[in-house]
């Protein structure tokens, strides 16, 4: 297992480079620079400017320097369209927001998801069976573009009991519609994979066994069904992770919350590379660990998995 | 003469008391003096040397003051310059600074001045808007941007403590109106250069505006709250100042119905409906940019758009009536001209399409295109660019249908803005959207643009434009060289003119002393009060 | 919005077992298939969604271009579906035809959805094949690469590719295809390996035939039933990454439109009395997703059925 985890860090760096040299030429090589503007700069200014942030230099010493930089002093270096900051601080600003939504939105989809899947197993065929089908398969597929500005709508203007948008740390109000737009589809997905899973180890041999042993149906559900029925969900949260990601890009525009989802997409239209090669870096990271950290709660719940 | 006579009558305009606002008679004002408006996108920066975008000069102008302010009209009135004096060839102009403190108490000096003004163009120090600098003709600016002068060779000295010089290269009609803009404004010296780049911090920032920032969460919102150290700070009547970012226009003004912003962008086509619901909310006022598809006719270009009978087909046929009352309808003109038509002291050629009927246009269209060779059966085809907004989208689509029935066949080609940005600079189109606002109120700010040397993306160029808007530059009576440079640009149609922009807005109507005749929309938080409902 | 592993892998193991044990899937799970009443109800829709792109235009009274004046501008007071004036869902807020747009939105996302779907499965096959059959070291190297892909956040990869190389839709297939071939070549590739040993596998090897056309003719053929669930599921995956793209304004090019294009337009305009510039292409979204889900999830049942 030990071994395992190590392989698979080892690979991590490779993939990381692989990463930051394919986005880096993917960049230079597009139109327009970060300092293409309305009114094209006189040369001698943007020649200022190149010079500055060592844009002049040839691409592989470009890399280089990006790479020794962050190896070296951990320093993603300065942000071209936000002059006033770093890229190290435009991710600490942003990043512990996009956690926060993300990571209850991660927990609700799986908690909330995962007992909506169980209920309808357990009373399968009956009418909490059918409407818990029927929602998901409709919340499935509900483009959560959709759903935020909806959710604006009802929550800020009409009943107005919800902030419209923007963040506070310290205000749980401004949490509750980013994390509902972003976990149901994902709930939704959810409880069909647990509620199918379900029904399958709640059919098979030792569950029978155990019931003829006069356990009691909790039990049998809690001890014995649970587990195994997990292992289909568990190998989906890896994916659900990085959709999730991708999904904080709506949020950011919608609920105006300052995530790094937006400063991305951000990055990308105007050419802020250092902030693009900073946050592609940090997810894909996080992209990598959360992998390992599925594979190995899999082979815990499933022995049988060896590495 | 008539110059040192002009001089004389900015002079009296000085002596008049600083703009001030009071609540009119029958007012009350409300007990929570906040105003809340609404930011599309994060600020970018907030050192006014590094500034370049419209919101990022907005926070700027509460947060700094440069020497000259401007008025509800859009006038120049006095800023941290209490009054001026313009020398008779018209290169000198000396400033007179009032007592002011910047927010931590200490005095603002010329020396400030010089200081905010040598960075922008400092090559190590990269400003975007080092031009702009240059734009004000301030003497060796240009040397000083390319590296061949010590920044401290800029025309610009601090004669005492109180007295600034500025010495320009050529004598500059509009100088006085360029030094309302952030990259004018002075920079706290002493507290730069202890603390180098980090004095932009939320926490370290000291200006010498009505107001000083509060907290800034990037991209979410900024606050701004009422400096008390600022000169005219008796007169403030606004205490809190909050720039909330909603990165979609729709979701802001459902955000503005609930209560949150107190004002916002009315989006294409819902004034109408906005109006008649909220006739004291929904406001349209003139803004100084225009809209158009420009050619291209740089040896890049297409071969059809060297046929002028052609340029002028397409300008008669696009159905400009449609697009401001069916698509835009938010109080925009039809453009028939490049200047905006509000610009002081512009009157538009007479004649010419606009008194013509849009079927009249059409006929007229047919019939240059049936000259030049081309029809339905024989279609011109070309490629019109336009970068990635919902407007830009909704008129390209609209005028490749007008077009469409003459024989000119448009393959829309939508890009992202950096894009669009380097192909115009590359003269890598077809036809592109433009726009161009106005950096001051006068109509040269437009004309330049298509000066043989000025940004021009499609590279037209004429030697007789040329020379008016170089006359211009020293003349007295500008209009009618203004009105021949447009006859010019209507001749030769080197660009289709689409709109002239208003800006559409729902304001809460408790809000007072926003400007409607200002045609940059250039607005002031210390001019502001809430009244109570 | 993801495909369960979990069961494509079961799925895959049980087809292996089935051409062991020498005898064909194929009919049982028919019988199956046509039994599952969600599946069929799949398979209507989905007959009918395409029925609809194919045939829709021919009942269109407007092309999905023409600005309609006489609506234009007063949009949510004479835009609204209406049969008299041949607009029957309506216009979009330039006045433009939403029936004739909806049909057109609906081509391209069947064909987006479709086409990126096969790119990923071709790709997906033939590398886990290669991959599987050949084994060894290059089966190591292909595979460590496949987990290298894996942690690569890909929908950043897209939106970086569609902002260098412009909006195509060449680019836009190429692009979805490519996010999605990585899980398929991991379960052909462990198919394969069980498949390689046969003897009808060992019997071509003895008499000469190339590896390439072994992997062609007789490899590929037998993973039909995996790549045939597997291409099902991929569609709606690919038809909602499209609309993603389109949100972002990285999507086709107008006048052409999808269904996330007029999704995100009708989405912007939802408060303004327009709702069925929302209704329309959401609707058509929406069932046409179910419908992939039924019939993807039919199929696999059918193939790998479980004691219920």
């Amino acid at each position: 297992m030990f071994a395992f985890i190590l392989r698979r860090l080892a690979v991590a760096v490779p993939t990381l480079l692989l990463l930051i040299v394919f986005s880096f030429v993917l960049m230079s090589l597009a139109p327009g620079g970060p300092f293409t503007g309305e009114r094209a700069l006189p040369p001698a200014v943007l020649a200022n400017l190149e010079a500055q942030y060592g844009l002049n230099d040839p691409l592989w010493l470009q890399i280089w320097n990006y790479l020794v930089s962050i190896v070296v002093h951990f320093d993603f270096g300065p942000s071209f369209v936000y002059p006033d900051r770093t890229v190290n601080q435009l991710i600490a600003a942003g990043f512990p927001v996009t956690l926060t939504y993300g990571g209850l939105a991660f927990v609700a989809a799986v908690v909330v998801g995962v007992a909506l899947g169980v209920a309808a197993a357990i009373w399968h065929n009956t009418w909490l069976d059918y409407l818990a089908v029927g929602i998901s398969i409709g919340a499935q597929v509900l483009p959560n573009f959709v759903m935020a500005p909806l959710l604006v709508l009802v929550f800020t203007l009409w009943y107005r009991v919800l902030p419209g948008g923007g963040w506070s740390f310290n205000d749980p109000s401004f949490w509750i519609m980013p994390v509902i737009a972003l976990s149901t589809s994902y709930m939704a997905s959810i409880a069909r994979i647990t509620r199918s899973s379900m029904l399958e180890v709640l059919g098979s041999n030792h569950i029978r066994t155990a019931r003829a042993k006069g356990m009691p149906e909790s039990r049998v559900i809690i001890r014995h069904a649970l587990k195994p029925a997990m292992l289909p969900v568990i190998s989906y949260l890896g994916p659900v992770f990085v959709s999730m990601i991708t999904g904080s890009v709506v949020i950011d525009i919608y609920f105006s919350t300052g995530g790094i989802g937006k400063a991305f997409v951000d990055s990308a239209l105007n050419r802020d590379y250092a902030v693009m090669m900073g946050v592609t870096i940090l997810i894909g990271t996080l992209t990598i660990l959360f992998n390992l950290l599925v594979d190995v709660l899999y082979a815990w719940i499933d022995p049988k998995i060896r590495y | 003469m008539t110059k040192l006579f002009a001089t004389t009558a900015l002079v009296a305009a000085l002596a008049m008391p600083a703009y001030a606002v009071q609540p009119a008679e029958g007012e009350t004002l409300a007990e929570t003096q906040t105003y809340t408006y609404w930011l599309l996108d994060a600020i970018k920066s907030l050192d006014p040397g590094k500034n370049t975008d419209v919101e990022g000069s907005d926070v700027l102008r509460q947060l700094f003051e440069g020497l000259m302010n401007e008025n509800a009209e859009g006038e120049m009135i006095p800023g941290v310059a209490e009054s001026y004096e313009v020398s008779e060839d018209g290169l000198t102009y000396t400033f007179n600074l009032r007592d002011a403190n910047w927010s931590n108490g200490e005095p603002v000096t010329a020396e400030d001045f010089v200081y905010g003004w040598q960075r922008v163009v400092t090559p190590a120090f990269a400003s975007e808007y080092a031009w702009y600098i240059e734009l004000m003709n301030v003497a060796n600016a240009t040397q000083v941007i390319a590296g061949e002068m010590e920044p401290s060779e800029l025309g610009v000295r601090a004669v005492d403590d109180k007295t600034l010089e500025v010495t320009l290269s050529e004598p500059t009609p509009y100088f006085i109106n360029t030094l309302s803009l952030a990259t004018t404004y002075p920079v706290p010296r002493a507290l730069v250069e202890e603390l180098g780049d980090a004095w932009i911090q939320p926490q370290n920032i000291v200006g010498n505006g009505a107001y000083t920032l509060a907290s800034h969460n990037l991209g979410v919102e900024i606050v701004m709250q009422k400096n008390p150290e600022y000169w005219d700070a008796e007169n403030v009547v606004m205490e809190t100042v909050r720039g909330v970012t909603v990165n979609d226009n729709n979701v802001a003004l459902t955000r503005y119905q609930a209560g949150e912003l107190d004002r916002v962008q009315i989006p294409a086509g819902q004034f109408p409906r906005l109006e008649a619901e909220f006739p004291d909310q929904a406001t349209s006022v003139p803004y100084g940019c225009s809209y158009a598809y420009v050619f291209n006719l740089s040896e890049k270009g297409p071969e059809v758009l060297k046929d002028q009978r052609v340029r002028e087909a397409m300008a008669l046929s696009l159905n400009r009536d449609v697009i401001v009352d069916q698509i835009l309808q938010g109080g925009q003109r039809p453009a028939y001209t490049w200047t905006h038509w509000a610009i002081n002291g512009f009157a538009a050629p007479e004649g010419g399409m606009q008194d013509m009927t849009q079927d009249e246009r059409v006929e007229r269209a047919r019939e240059l295109l049936a000259e030049a060779g081309y029809g339905p059966d024989n279609p011109v085809r070309l490629q019109l660019q336009y970068n990635t907004d919902e407007n830009h989208r909704l008129l390209a689509i609209a005028a490749q249908q007008f077009w469409r029935p003459l024989g000119i066949e448009i393959e829309l080609n939508n890009v992202e803005w950096a894009v669009h940005t380097d192909r115009l600079q590359n003269q890598d189109f077809e036809m592109a959207r433009y726009a161009w606002c106005a950096d001051y109120n006068e109509a040269s700010t437009f004309l330049d643009w298509f000066r043989t040397d000025g940004y021009n993306s499609g590279k037209w160029s004429n030697a007789e434009y040329d020379q008016i808007l170089a006359e211009a530059a020293t003349a007295e009576d500008t209009e009618p060289l203004y009105r021949r440079a447009e006859e010019i640009l209507d001749a030769e149609v080197p660009a289709v003119w689409v709109y002239h922009y208003a800006k559409v807005d729902m304001i809460n109507e408790s809000i007072k002393g926003l400007p409607t005749e200002n045609l940059r929309n250039t607005w002031y938080a210390k001019d502001l009060y809430r009244v109570a409902e | 919005m993801v495909i369960d592993q979990t069961k494509m892998q079961s799925l895959s193991a049980r087809l292996v077992q089935d051409e062991v044990k020498g005898r064909s899937p194929w009919a049982d799970a028919r019988k199956r298939f046509f039994r599952n009443k969600a599946a069929m109800f799949g398979l209507t829709i989905l007959v009918l969604v395409t029925l609809f792109a194919a045939l829709g235009g021919q009942f269109a009274a407007w092309s999905g271009e023409e600005l309609d004046f006489s609506v234009m501008g007063r949009v949510a007071e004479l835009g609204a579906p209406s049969l008299a004036n041949g607009h029957y869902f309506g216009t979009d807020n330039l006045g433009r035809d939403l029936f004739a747009r909806v049909v057109q939105g609906t081509q391209i996302s069947l064909m987006v959805g479709i086409v990126g779907a096969a790119i990923a499965v071709i790709v997906g096959t033939l590398y886990g094949a290669t991959a599987g059959y050949v084994g060894g070291r290059t089966d190591q190297i292909m595979m460590r690469a496949v987990d290298i892909l894996m942690s690569i956040p890909y929908m950043f990869v897209l939106i970086l590719l569609l902002v260098m190389f412009g909006r195509s839709m060449s680019m836009l297939f190429l692009g979805i295809g490519l996010i999605s071939w990585l899980d398929m070549s991991r379960i052909v590739r462990g198919q394969t390996l069980s498949l390689k040993n046969r003897e009808f596998i060992e019997a071509a090897r003895a008499t000469g035939v190339s590896s390439f056309r072994i992997i062609i003719r007789h490899i590929v053929p037998n993973l039909l039933g995996v790549v045939a669930v597997y291409a099902t599921l991929l569609v709606p995956l690919m038809i909602l990454t499209e609309s993603f793209i389109s949100f972002l304004g990285l999507g086709v090019q107008e006048p052409l439109t999808s269904w996330g294009a007029l999704i995100s337009e009708g989405a912007g305009t939802m408060n303004y009395g327009t709702l069925w510039q929302l209704a329309f292409p959401l609707f058509f979204f929406v069932i046409t997703l179910f419908g992939f889900f039924f019939v993807g999830d039919g199929l696999r049942d059918a193939l790998d059925p479980k004691e219920r």
